[in-house]
């Protein structure tokens, strides 16, 4: 038993934790975003993956690290384009659109793939986001290099959650985006337009989705391999719920999340074979269904979610 | 100050929302102080001065006050929104024109009048000029009524056009320096208000001589319903009953008075059979019902007009006959063993389509293509062709236009003359002190003690509906 909680006091594990944090932050911000304005975006699972092969790509084919970044973020916001141009100014059904981006930005992905390399068994290797430890603060015992002996992209999501707390609730652009997704004719009365706003949101958000998978592909690891994002993406739809719709506690909640996972794994070694291993795999998932129904029960959702909006329609 | 006045779908909501921007006209231009304003733009609109309360407001709930009059004001790419700059011109707006509203509480937690101060400060933070209001009065109570007209004198006063938009000839009457009135989309006269007087006005809005339906002498009855002291559980964020006793007689129509949300929809849902006393009795001809539920209200005789004709009352996208028969598909005369008589369903609509004057394709039009008064008619057609003993009107002539008005007052009256007793839950006062022989206030719940036709001013009616008890007498 003790084992088991010595698993907490260990700094690989917390280091592991918020590696396994990163991409779910990224991409729950871009659907946060994406939900606030009243799109629901269940493109994000395809785009993460469309993001990872992207991301990986650009950098196997002689690009920089940084311009996998750009190019992943694009391609997400490309999708965005997509899944946005069908559900807002067409109004289309947000749940059928968005499970058609995440299938067509899945087989695009590995036809591609296929297409670009079709000799290879073994998935080739990149060089990837190396560790970056910031000096002083990645001393600290257990939380600094935790935190501050990540690569590069994680510092870059810490950021992205900063930047959007700040848009969402400091900017004026933030108060329209949030009044979209709440009552979209208070901002068509203010003279803003519905539909830029939307189309915007889910462009950002989407470009925001594909990062997160090319952190998979560019830092967590360094090749592309297929199912690699694996449920990730509906995960962090979870996660915005369980973060009742604002960046701070979704951040908590994707480092919760991580943090049961790099703990199950942990603990298949500790309990060696006793136990079997897929009732651990099944933990951090009947953890976050636990912590929804505990915490999510009295989210306030944004009105207008998942409703379109058509100007001079009563 | 001009009145823009005419009857339902005469086409008024429709010009000011191509004045505003948010419809495209066909044909013609929009000028505002000499200058053509481009079609569809709402922001172009805004930036002339013209100012616009909706009559659905157009409120973010889950926002800020402020969050929500600031909205669009500043540049959209700014990096910061001036958040104590907002709330000083907010303050000051407030204080200058009667408008009291705090800037930082969320609009879901104001009250509708609240809300509409928020909607005219929107107008006023961006410092219109012209400020138009949709049905303003619509959803006040008389008092409100009254604060509103003050503020917007006060507005005059500083120089600026208000274009008011309302069927209610009286308001009109107080509040417009001339009065425009249009019919079926056109402008069908001018007038300027002193120069003119209520009866013309409504001919004008009608195009004919109004007569509004002659009401006998009340004749009543033994008592139908008896409610005894009767409360109901608490649904959400709607507001129960709590010790309300209350009898329904033969011949007579009783109004429920009160501004929406003070358990109005309680009281009908309990007379529907959608809702069951938690505590109290209640008795329909004599019996208390033990299995309490709509299907046990309709066999007692109870015929329901609600609330809400498009959410509860119709199913939009069935058709005509199948929304006739919706309350009675299971008797001997619409099914047999388990199978549907269409032929007697359709003979049924038919009827109710000639008896009750229905404008519609025909049986099998999809009820979503009716105007809100021929669905009502049909409504009625549905409840009262049964001959029913108890009716529930609930806001039985809300957003219908004065002939159809007309005609759904003449047949509630009609059903009195029968002896059925009538429930009248209305939020028009003047409908209840034209129809309601006798008539209890609701508010929070609680139903003031009742009081004879003219036996209480209209402001102690006011006094009543706002929540102030009543003064021993």
């Amino acid at each position: 038993m003790t084992e088991a909680f010595d698993i907490l006091l260990q700094t690989s594990f917390w280091v592991a934790a918020i590696r396994i944090a990163s991409p779910l932050i990224f991409a729950t911000m871009g659907e946060l975003i994406c939900e606030r304005a009243g799109v629901l975006n269940l493109g994000i699972e395809g785009i993460m993956v469309a993001g990872a092969f992207a991301g990986w790509f650009t950098v196997y084919s002689g690009g920089d690290l940084w311009a996998g970044v750009l190019v992943a973020a694009l391609t997400g916001a490309a999708f965005g384009l997509l899944h946005s141009t069908l559900t807002v100014p067409l109004g289309l059904s947000q749940h059928v659109v968005g499970i058609g981006v995440t299938l067509l930005a899945t087989s695009l992905t590995y036809f591609t793939y296929r297409l670009a390399l079709p000799e290879v068994t073994s998935p080739p290797k990149i060089e990837a986001f190396q560790p970056l430890p910031i000096a002083l603060l990645s001393d600290i015992p257990l939380v600094g290099p935790a935190l501050f002996a990540q690569t590069p992209l994680t510092y870059l999501a810490y950021v992205t959650v900063a930047v959007v707390a700040w848009a969402l609730y400091r900017t004026p652009l933030g108060l329209a985006v949030r009044a979209a997704g709440e009552n979209p004719s208070s901002v068509e009365a203010q003279g803003i337009s519905v539909t830029a706003i939307r189309m915007g949101a889910v462009m950002v958000g989407s470009a925001l989705m594909a990062v997160g998978g090319a952190f998979l592909t560019m830092s967590a690891f360094n090749s592309f391999f297929f199912e690699m994002v694996n449920g990730r993406g509906w995960i962090c739809i979870a996660l915005v719920v369980f973060g009742s719709w604002r960046p701070g506690k979704a951040l908590i909640g994707a480092v919760l999340f991580a943090a049961f996972d790099a703990y199950q794994v942990r603990l298949q070694q500790v309990t060696g074979g006793v136990v079997p291993y897929q009732l651990f795999l099944m933990l951090p998932y009947l953890l976050s269904i636990l912590a929804l129904v505990l915490v999510a029960r009295r989210a306030t959702y944004p009105k207008a979610l998942m409703v379109p909006y058509q100007k001079g329609e009563r | 100050m001009v009145a823009l006045l005419g009857e339902n779908g005469a086409g008024k909501t429709t010009l000011m929302n191509i004045l505003f921007g948010h419809y495209v006209a066909d044909d013609g231009t929009v000028e505002a102080f000499g200058t053509e304003l481009p079609p569809g733009d709402p922001r172009a609109a805004l930036d002339a001065g013209i100012g616009m309360v909706h009559q659905h407001f157009t409120l973010a709930d889950n926002m800020t006050v402020l969050e929500n009059i600031a909205l669009g004001t500043e540049p959209l790419f700014a990096p910061r929104f001036r958040r104590e700059a907002a709330r000083q011109k907010i303050r000051k707006l407030s204080a200058d024109f009667g408008l009291e509203v705090h800037p930082d509480s969320l609009v879901s937690a104001l009250t509708v009048g609240e809300r509409q101060r928020v909607e005219i400060l929107k107008a006023l933070y961006r410092d219109a000029r012209i400020l138009i209001l949709d049905e303003p009065t619509a959803v006040l109570t008389p008092l409100e009524t009254d604060a509103l007209f003050s503020t917007l004198r006060k507005l005059v006063a500083e120089g600026l056009s208000i274009i008011f938009i309302s069927h209610k000839l009286n308001e009109v009457m107080a509040i417009s320096d001339r009065v425009v009135v249009l019919r079926a989309g056109k402008v069908a006269g001018e007038r300027r208000t002193a120069e003119t007087d209520r009866k013309a006005l409504a001919a004008l809005m009608v195009g004919q001589d109004l007569v509004p339906p002659p009401v006998p002498p009340v004749v009543t009855g033994p008592a139908l319903l008896i409610m005894e002291n009767v409360s109901t559980p608490r649904r959400g964020t709607g507001t129960p009953l709590s010790g309300v006793t209350l009898s329904l007689h033969s011949g007579e129509i009783t109004g429920v008075a009160g501004v929406s949300g003070n358990g109005q929809a309680a009281l009908a849902g309990l007379l529907s059979g959608l809702e069951t006393p938690q505590s109290g009795s209640m008795a329909v001809q004599g019996h208390a019902p033990d299995n309490w539920s709509p299907v046990a209200a309709l066999e007692a005789g109870i015929a329901r007009i609600p609330e809400d004709r498009h959410a509860v009352g119709a199913i939009a996208d069935m058709s005509v006959m199948e929304n006739v028969i919706s309350e009675r598909y299971r008797t001997p005369r619409f099914s047999k063993h388990g199978f549907m008589d269409w032929k007697a369903a359709r003979n049924f609509a038919e009827e109710i389509i000639r008896d009750y004057d229905v404008k519609c394709p025909g049986p099998d039009a999809r009820i979503r293509l009716l105007s809100g008064g021929n669905m009502q008619k049909l409504i009625l057609g549905r409840a009262l062709d049964p001959e029913p003993v108890i009716i529930l009107a609930n806001q039985p002539t809300r957003g219908l236009d004065v002939g159809a008005i007309a005609y759904v007052h003449g047949r509630l009256l009609e059903a009195r003359a029968r002896g059925a007793a009538v429930l009248l839950i209305s939020e028009d006062l003047d409908e209840i002190l034209t129809l309601a022989d006798r008539t209890v206030v609701i508010s929070g719940g609680r139903l003031s003690v009742p009081s004879a036709r003219g036996e209480r001013t209209v402001r102690e009616l006011g006094e009543l509906m706002a929540g102030h008890a009543e003064a021993a007498a």
